[in-house]
């Protein structure tokens, strides 16, 4: 089955546009598309007629051109039949919006669009679904672009069992810079399914990061997905949401009274080398510095690099807790250290690790500290606590700081306060692909995903 | 594969919705899994035959299919000395609901572990290694993975557990052999995947470990609904 029509359609036909009702998810979907994406896209309505000077098709049989996806959003029960009619007219794929099928226990109905379509080998998303958002490609949610908060075209994919947690991520992606490929909603998964769209983006070449947040398989279903996870060359990250529900069958045994199924979930995880992400905070994170340093795999020995003691201390904290180690350097490294230092600094900074440079340092102390630690062979990593509001440094250094990462490679982790007086500081390091956390805690777990990613 | 003789233990089992301690323990042998020299006696003059075969002391256990959890009821007698104790034990428990009989077998030391297996929703049969036996539920100290087991993630499991010292040797005690405790989970994986069609979930609790190895002091297989209503096997699993 080839799903790339529906990730990147040439044409689009959208089934089931209001003449009466603006905001009709159809019509949304037929002007967001028309107006503003690289697609072809038509308006169907058993009625014909036209919206706002647009052409209104009778029928998907009706468009004078082969159409790749065809977004379905007519009542329940009719869409059977329209389903029916895209495989007729040779449509290449589908996305179901329409609700009202086995969330509301209307499982016969729902059973009928996948005997459907599997007889045609036909793919379709949903239904009761947002579908697909690609920056730049197409855009099948409902939502007006007004209102949505879009990240940025990059290379995480988004794979999500609702539509309002991946709504809601895609404004954290935003904030945090993290760009993506595509999101998808794939509401009740009646046919296309989690499996399907792992192999389809361990193959595609605009992922690098794929994602899953999941509520919960099929009997004996994520058996399957973990195994084939396991093989894919990308990071592959998981949510899980219910964590805390334990099944309801009655427990006769220690066995199943211990293995809840939250706790095999995330034994699973971790045996098949998928990453957990335990809430969004993590998600977040762990995207932003997967999306960065994809082939990169630490043991987990950080060095860290501060302007004051405070925030070095906060941050060694967390990494133990997160069980990074931060070494303590050797004496000679420590002189040597010490020595690149501007005189100013020279008898006042902490060179153990973490470094402290103290308030009093300038933009140059950072780079020699950074250059300094890439040579270190003790560390195989740098978290980078940047005080943008000390005197002695410029809103360059991010800039300056990634070029020295991409001379000698050693990942770099920066933490910078996101508000808007730092943008460009924080641009400097993710324009360059260096990760920038809102927090020290964010930027330890950013650290901490790159020794936890086994097979990339 | 099950043996014809494995799949009628199965089949009895369903009476009840499980197999009892000496039919597990029986299905186990004849896998060539570690059980203690055992006996099952229907009454007290079998009992004090089977006791003189095994030779005091040993331990004594109700065999009850309404009893779960048997030593909750004191269903379970550890150093019976000799004839005398092992009567009055069979005084006591032969009034116990549900009572067939007694279950005698030898005694086993060792380190007292859980070794589980289930038929979990999403994933389908996942194996369990924890530490504490009895009172694994306290504890909660366990490492679960999806089978099937290769050895390196027998060795991943010992490695998880918080408590995994104690095997190893923890002032002046002697260390279990980690070499058999993993050939026993290997192969209690590799038998138990073919009884998945069959069963919800699988006690080996406790399985005591030593320097010597391992044996399974209580074992309990809990049946699967569809096995348990239909008889035949999950046709999820074999579909």
């Amino acid at each position: 089955m080839n799903l790339s029509p529906l990730f990147t359609p040439q044409s689009v036909a959208v089934i089931g546009v209001s003449a009466s009702n603006d905001r009709h998810p159809a019509n949304v979907i037929f002007f967001k598309n028309l107006l503003r994406y690289p697609v072809k896209t038509y308006a169907v309505n058993v009625k014909g007629g036209a919206i706002d000077g647009e052409q209104v098709f009778p029928s998907v049989s009706a468009i004078p051109d082969s159409i790749d996806l065809a977004v379905i959003a007519v009542r329940a029960e009719y869409v059977p039949a329209v389903l029916e009619e895209c495989i007729r007219a040779d449509v290449k794929s589908a996305i179901v919006i329409s609700g009202g099928f086995s969330e509301v226990g209307q499982d016969d109905l729902q059973a009928g669009l996948v005997s459907i379509a599997s007889g045609a080998a036909f793919p379709f998303v949903g239904p009761n679904c947002l579908g697909i958002y690609s920056p730049g490609v197409v855009d099948t949610f409902f939502l007006p672009t007004e209102r949505m908060v879009q990240p940025e075209a990059g290379d995480v994919a988004v794979v999500s069992q609702s539509g309002g947690i991946l709504v809601d991520l895609l404004v954290k992606f935003a904030r945090e810079g993290v760009g993506i490929s595509s999101a998808i909603s794939i509401g009740n998964k009646a046919y296309i399914r989690e499996l399907q769209l792992l192999e389809f983006l361990d193959d595609d070449p605009r992922t690098g990061v794929i994602v899953f947040y999941v509520e919960g398989f099929a009997r004996n279903e994520g058996r399957a997905f973990v195994q084939r996870a396991a093989k894919c060359r990308k990071p592959v990250i998981v949510l899980k949401a219910g964590k805390t529900s334990e099944g309801s069958a009655a427990v006769s045994s220690h066995t199943a009274s211990l293995a809840g199924d939250y706790r095999v979930f995330a034994s699973v995880l971790a045996q098949y080398g998928l990453i957990e992400a335990r809430n969004e905070l993590e998600l977040v994170s762990f995207c932003e510095a997967l999306s960065c340093y994809p082939d990169t795999v630490i043991k987990g020995r950080v060095g860290i690099i501060s302007g004051s003691g405070g925030h070095g201390a906060m941050a060694v904290d967390a990494c133990v807790g997160g069980g990074l180690s931060v070494p303590r350097f050797t004496e000679a490294v420590q002189q040597s250290l010490r020595n690149s230092l501007s005189e100013s600094i020279r008898t006042i900074a902490s060179v153990a690790n973490p470094v402290d440079l103290t308030g009093s340092a300038v933009e140059n102390d950072f780079i020699a500290a950074v250059e300094a630690f890439c040579e270190i062979a003790d560390i195989d990593s740098i978290l980078l606590l940047m005080l943008p509001y000390l005197p002695g440094i410029s809103a360059d250094l991010g800039a300056r700081l990634s070029k020295v990462y991409r001379r000698h490679g050693k990942p770099l982790i920066a933490y910078v306060p996101h508000v808007e007086k730092y943008r460009m500081l924080i641009e400097g390091f993710e324009l360059n692909r260096v990760p920038v956390a809102s927090s020290i805690e964010s930027a330890v777990h950013m650290t901490s995903v790159l020794r936890r990613c086994r097979l990339c | 594969m099950l043996t014809k003789e494995m799949m009628d233990m199965l089949h009895r089992g369903r009476k009840n919705g499980w197999l009892m301690e000496p039919e597990a323990k029986g299905l186990f042998a004849s896998a060539a899994l570690p059980v203690p020299r055992f006996a099952w006696a229907l009454d007290l003059q079998e009992s004090l035959q089977s006791a003189a075969a095994i030779g005091y002391p040993l331990v004594a256990k109700v065999v009850s299919p309404e009893v779960i959890h048997k030593s909750e009821v004191g269903g379970v007698a550890v150093g019976i000395a000799d004839d005398r104790q092992l009567r009055q034990f069979y005084e006591k428990v032969s009034g116990l609901p549900g009572f067939t009989g007694l279950l005698l077998e030898e005694m086993a030391a060792g380190i007292e572990l859980i070794v589980g297996a289930k038929i979990d929703y999403q994933f389908g049969l996942i194996i369990l290694l924890g530490i504490g036996g009895t009172s694994v539920e306290i504890y909660g100290d366990v490492a679960i993975r999806m089978a099937p087991l290769t050895p390196s993630d027998v060795h991943s499991m010992l490695h998880e557990l918080k408590g995994g010292q104690l095997l190893s040797g923890y002032r002046g005690s002697a260390a279990v052999n980690k070499e058999k405790l993993a050939r026993v989970l290997v192969d209690f994986a590799e038998l138990v995947q073919d009884m998945v069609p069959y069963i919800e979930s699988i006690d080996l609790n406790p399985l005591l470990c030593s320097g010597e190895g391992c044996v399974i002091a209580d074992a309990r297989i809990m049946l699967g609904d569809v096995f348990l209503k239909t008889g035949e096997a999950d046709s999820v699993f074999t579909g």
